[in-house]
């Protein structure tokens, strides 16, 4: 497959572009990393942006405790090569101050609890920008997300009254109180990440590639069991060569059934994919505004 | 395509489009992405369930694009939405905006940095004052290339002397208006005649179909090939070891080229220097072109901060205190006529008061309206500007970077203005 490396080139100008106006617009930058592909690309960007300097951020992430195994090694691995500082902040410490409550059934997810999480952070750290690896082609109401999006004192999003962006001009002024969070990537597809990753031959996590795992099929959609998910009586784990498209909490990451162990059979199968990215995604399928909602909230 | 030299052209294209949801603006877009293969299965499924829900006949696929929860309850468009589609030939970002009169400021943020507008025109009704509008928004913004659907071509028997009427009244407007490159396309997006495969109810029109023109239209890497300007965001100092007296430029060139050995000008200091190296992500570059992120090093050892400009030395850009320009005000608090605000343009800030309002431009009919005694959302005006210190600027024409700024109310940090200097 070829590559038209100048839609990439020009996307990775804007994406610098964007990393560099955050450094000198703000005072206390995190990158948002979660050992998903979108947030290494980030720190792979942000790596090129202040080249020959060290980056200007620190990696914050939001552990909800229902991790992969191989994306916290990869993380840990990531933060000594780089030598930028890790942060981490756990949902299970917010649960336990009784900051929020643990959701139950069948069903339960921390996803939603890492927003009170997050914001905790925020504000405990002095956090004025957010980088997050969000995309606008991912979901609808991300599709409406600016690259330097105003986040007020409770760490809301107002869909409806966005800051206008004009050109690249990207106005980051504050309150104190408030915070900005900020998509470099924004205008990346799903496919330009994988052409991109492939071009600049970066690491990924095995999980992306094709492995066998212990998995079983809820509503259509295949998750990795573990020993915390609850099973319906009706669902069986088998195992299977599986791949993750996106990589998040194990109770809301969709496993796609694959055998592509390299870059290139990847980007092939993203390019004749007829299903989403997020299609897989659990938390998506709440409701039909469950991306806007939880975004409202303070969600990434 | 080629690659090098000043012949490059965009294998992204980024376009907007403009009319509104009666002119079949999102049966469009739906079309071009359905058809080109871009809406994905779980979304098709998830769209015909919603339109179901909401008690519609046909699949609504002004759905897909419309994100948020009040645009689907409502059903309008409040926000500029973001679309991506490829095909073989080419990318494609869709700055899809809303095109009611109350939402001019829309329209102008998703113009902002679009390379292309398409411009949408009932057949059953002609040119209208929207029409108008729209195609005064994308030449203020200097759109060059406008593509006039006539569109609904269905509802008039696919009659080429509809469209050739049109066509003659489009042309008319296009001269006025100087747009550089037009182009004139009869459409049915609701059946897809000539979106994405050529009609054969409409053998009389030889040109191309939308998607084969958005495809193959040359359009320069960038617009801004003449006037060599690298905005500095932020200082790259290393302080370390191997790097221990580096010190780079960081920023994204916005107009011409820039070659080791050149000899440059950092502004407003006026110091003058010479290129050492041009980086970009710790690759060496010999020159580097508009567009492009980069950290440059000097041969001396100058101040030079965020904010400043570095030119080259036999192109100096136009410096003042006093700017005029065309604004389009985007705020609920109406301009302040000796208000003062915060501008900025590139990455460069400074505390103005606006002088004078000196017109309106009533945008249905084109013309100035003097002695205006307020501006309010949605309106476009001229204005001069005094700034506190001066400021480096080029007309907009000629560097839509340098050209373009903001203004920011310092009370509540909100942008209120979208400027383009004279």
């Amino acid at each position: 497959m070829i590559i038209n490396s100048e839609h990439l080139k020009e996307l990775e100008n804007e994406a610098i572009y964007v990393i560099r106006e955050t450094a000198a617009q703000f005072e206390k930058k995190v990158i948002l990393f979660s050992g998903g592909k979108d947030s290494i690309v980030l720190v792979h960007l942000a790596k090129k942006a202040f080249w020959p300097a060290r980056m200007p951020f620190s990696l914050l992430h939001i552990d909800t405790g229902h991790n992969f195994e191989e994306a916290l090694s990869f993380r840990d691995n990531l933060a000594r090569e780089t030598g930028v500082e890790l942060i981490v902040r756990y949902v299970e410490d917010s649960i336990r101050k009784g900051r929020v409550a643990e959701e139950q059934g069948i069903n339960a997810s921390r996803n939603k609890a890492q927003s009170v999480t997050l914001l905790d952070a925020i504000e405990e750290l002095r956090i004025d920008a957010a980088i997050g690896g969000g995309r606008r082609d991912e979901e609808k109401a991300r599709a409406k997300e600016r690259f330097f999006s105003h986040r007020n004192e409770f760490g809301q999003w107002d869909p409806k009254n966005q800051r206008p962006e004009l050109w690249n001009i990207f106005n980051g002024k504050k309150h104190m109180g408030e915070h900005f969070r900020v998509f470099p990537i924004s205008n990346w597809t799903e496919l330009d990440v994988w052409q991109y990753i492939m071009s600049e031959k970066i690491e990924l996590p095995s999980l992306y590639y094709s492995h066998k795992r212990k998995i079983f099929n809820r509503n259509g959609v295949y998750l990795a069991w573990a020993p915390f998910m609850k099973l319906r009586p009706e669902e069986k784990v088998f195992e299977a060569e599986v791949r993750c498209r996106t990589v998040g909490d194990i109770t809301c990451t969709g496993l796609t059934l694959s055998k592509a162990d390299t870059l290139e059979e990847i980007v092939a199968e993203i390019a004749a994919t007829r299903i989403t990215e997020r299609g897989g995604r659990y938390d998506d399928k709440r409701s039909e505004a469950a991306m806007e909602d939880r975004k409202k909230e303070g969600y990434f | 395509m080629a690659i090098n030299g000043k012949n490059r052209y965009k294998s992204l294209l980024r376009f907007t489009t403009a009319g509104s949801v009666d002119d079949g603006k999102s049966t469009l877009i739906g079309r071009l992405l359905y058809d080109s293969k871009s809406i994905f299965e779980d979304q098709l499924v998830h769209i015909s369930e919603s339109s179901r829900r909401l008690g519609k006949d046909e699949m609504d696929l002004s759905l897909l694009t419309d994100g948020l929860r009040a645009e689907r309850e409502q059903g309008i468009t409040i926000d500029v939405a973001y679309r991506y589609f490829a095909t073989p030939a080419r990318k494609f970002i869709i700055a899809d905006t809303p095109g009611h009169l109350q939402y001019t400021r829309n329209m102008v943020t998703g113009a902002s940095t679009a390379d292309l507008a398409v411009i949408l025109i009932d057949a059953r009704k002609g040119v209208l004052e929207q029409t108008l509008r729209h195609s005064y928004i994308a030449s203020l913004l200097d759109i060059r290339h406008i593509v006039f659907c006539v569109n609904k071509m269905d509802m008039v028997n696919f009659s080429s002397e509809v469209f050739f009427t049109i066509k003659t009244r489009l042309e008319k407007l296009a001269g006025q208006l100087a747009i550089p490159d037009p182009h004139y396309i009869p459409i049915s997006a609701k059946y897809g005649d000539n979106v994405v495969e050529k009609s054969s109810a409409m053998p009389w029109y030889q040109g191309k179909t939308l998607l084969h023109l958005l495809e193959t239209i040359n359009i320069p890497v960038s617009k801004n090939s003449c006037f060599p300007r690298l905005p500095v965001q932020t200082i790259i100092r290393p302080l370390n070891d191997e790097y221990h007296d580096y010190r780079g430029y960081a920023g994204r060139i916005t107009g011409g080229t820039f070659k080791t050995g050149d000899e440059i000008t950092a502004l407003p200091s006026m110091f003058k220097s010479k290129i050492k190296t041009i980086e970009a992500g710790g690759k060496q570059l010999s020159e580097a072109g508009a567009g492009e992120s980069v950290s440059v090093t000097l041969c001396d050892e100058i101040d030079i901060s965020r904010g400043d400009l570095i030119v080259h030395t036999s192109n100096i850009p136009k410096s003042s205190r006093e700017l005029t320009a065309m604004i389009c005000w985007f705020n609920e608090k109406n301009l302040r006529n000796g208000g003062r605000y915060l501008l900025r343009n590139h990455s460069n800030e400074t505390a103005c008061i606006v002088k004078s309002t000196d017109f309106r431009l009533n945008i249905n009919t084109l013309e100035k309206e003097p002695s205006v005694e307020e501006i309010k959302m949605n309106d476009i005006a001229g204005i001069k500007i005094i700034t506190a210190k001066t400021v480096f600027y080029d007309s907009y024409k000629d560097n839509n970077v340098t050209g373009s700024f903001i203004l920011i109310d310092e009370s509540t940090n909100e942008t209120v203005a979208a400027g383009m200097i004279n």
